[in-house]
């Protein structure tokens, strides 16, 4: 990444993707609130991309908006992290992805918040507040997967041992950034590693560090999701409800 | 014609109907361009990714247009974030009388305020339970009361 453009552009395409793979869950979840709850994390999550995606395009000056980035880019062109484009898994998976995910957009939204570029403050200021009840939220599953019934703690630890590696790509320094993702990852570590213990899950250690999304290197699950995401838009250009 | 403030004012919310847009304090200013004359609402939403925004916009430019302002543009700012300490006392009271619990005041924005009693409102008892944080809306929370078995809605704290 550079300049403001490429910050936003991924930030908002991890919000968008995020988006997506929750709203995977709507009439799959294992109870109804739960079905509530990440359809409206989702929301909260498509809110956010929105936001961004829209001022991204103002920040690149070529006549894009949202819907052009959202829907007429294709998957090298994304610049999310690969964290958010990873199946959603079984339920462990699911809340241990958006527990990392959180643990990192509540202290990078908090940081926005605070930066000189009025928009993206803006957007902070706001969306942390929602983060926030998100990190509450898969924090207290993980807690109650991994401090659970043998099985359900065997899933939580194989979800975090499967998903531990992908956070790291989230703190890679980019100094030029308006918030270097590299200063976040002390809150990340102060908000994760107590719910690790009281779950009482085995924090992996540092191995492979897979990498690439912010550079539009992606798994092929990205390819998949946007298929899924674009095919209407794409054969009916413009198309309204 | 009509103030324009006060025909904007009367716009309920699109999904709890029992307040307006004005009493849930997601109505910031209702201006006139100095140049045009044009009336200009600015509007924050809930939340971000609100889906109720498109239909509070048309709501307004419809209720502009019966109070005589047909070309009224609507702008939609984010800062400052809205909070449910703009929930005026008397917009309080309504989603009291509706069955949606009112929220308690807020922490400092960068933590989950701690919900430290919920007043049922049907019964008043304070011996309730969250049973979700997230609700039919973006900005409820579903609990249940343990004196008189009711399920309701809790409009949290943000």
């Amino acid at each position: 990444m550079n300049g403001p453009f490429d910050f936003t552009l991924a930030l908002g395409d991890d919000a968008l993707v995020a988006a997506q793979r929750l709203g995977e869950w709507a009439t799959r979840a294992p109870e109804m609130e739960e079905d509530i709850a990440l359809a409206n994390i989702a929301l909260d999550q498509l809110g956010a991309a929105r936001l961004l995606l829209s001022y991204a395009g103002e920040l690149e000056g070529a006549g894009r908006d949202e819907d052009a980035l959202a829907y007429l880019r294709d998957d090298r062109e994304f610049r999310n992290c690969l964290l958010v484009e990873l199946p959603n898994g079984d339920f462990a998976v699911t809340m241990v992805k958006l527990l990392l995910l959180a643990a990192y957009q509540v202290p990078l939204y908090t940081a926005l918040a605070g930066c000189s570029d009025e928009r993206l403050a803006a957007i902070g200021a706001k969306a942390r507040k929602e983060s926030a009840y998100h990190l509450d939220h898969s924090a207290l599953w993980v807690k109650r997967l991994g401090d659970g019934t043998d099985e359900s703690h065997r899933r939580a630890q194989a979800a975090l041992d499967q998903i531990w590696p992908y956070h790291h790509e989230l703190f890679t320094a980019d100094p030029a950034a308006p918030v270097d993702p590299a200063t976040l990852r002390a809150d990340f570590d102060a908000a994760v590693h107590p719910v690790l213990a009281e779950a009482t899950l085995t924090r992996p250690e540092t191995g492979w560090t897979p990498g690439g999304g912010r550079a539009g290197v992606h798994t092929e699950h990205l390819s998949f999701l946007l298929a899924e995401m674009q095919v209407l838009h794409r054969a009916h250009p413009g198309a309204r409800w | 014609m009509t103030d324009p403030r006060a025909a904007v004012a009367a716009v309920v919310d699109p999904e709890i109907r029992v307040i307006t847009i004005d009493e849930l304090g997601i109505l910031r200013a209702v201006d006139r361009d100095r140049e045009t004359g044009r009336v200009v609402v600015t509007i924050t939403p809930t939340y971000t990714g609100c889906p109720a925004m498109d239909v509070i916009r048309d709501d307004i430019r419809r209720a502009l247009a019966v109070a005589g302002y047909p070309d009224a543009e609507v702008r939609t700012v984010f800062s400052p974030a809205w909070s449910t300490d703009w929930i005026s006392e008397g917009g309080r009271a309504k989603l009291a009388a509706a069955g949606i619990a009112p929220p308690g005041p807020r922490g400092d924005g960068t933590a989950v305020p701690l919900t430290l009693a919920v007043r049922c409102p049907r019964c008043g008892s304070p011996e309730t339970a969250q049973v979700s944080r997230f609700g039919s809306t973006a900005c409820k929370a579903l609990w249940r009361c343990r004196s008189c078995s009711e399920p309701f809605d809790h409009l949290k704290a943000l």
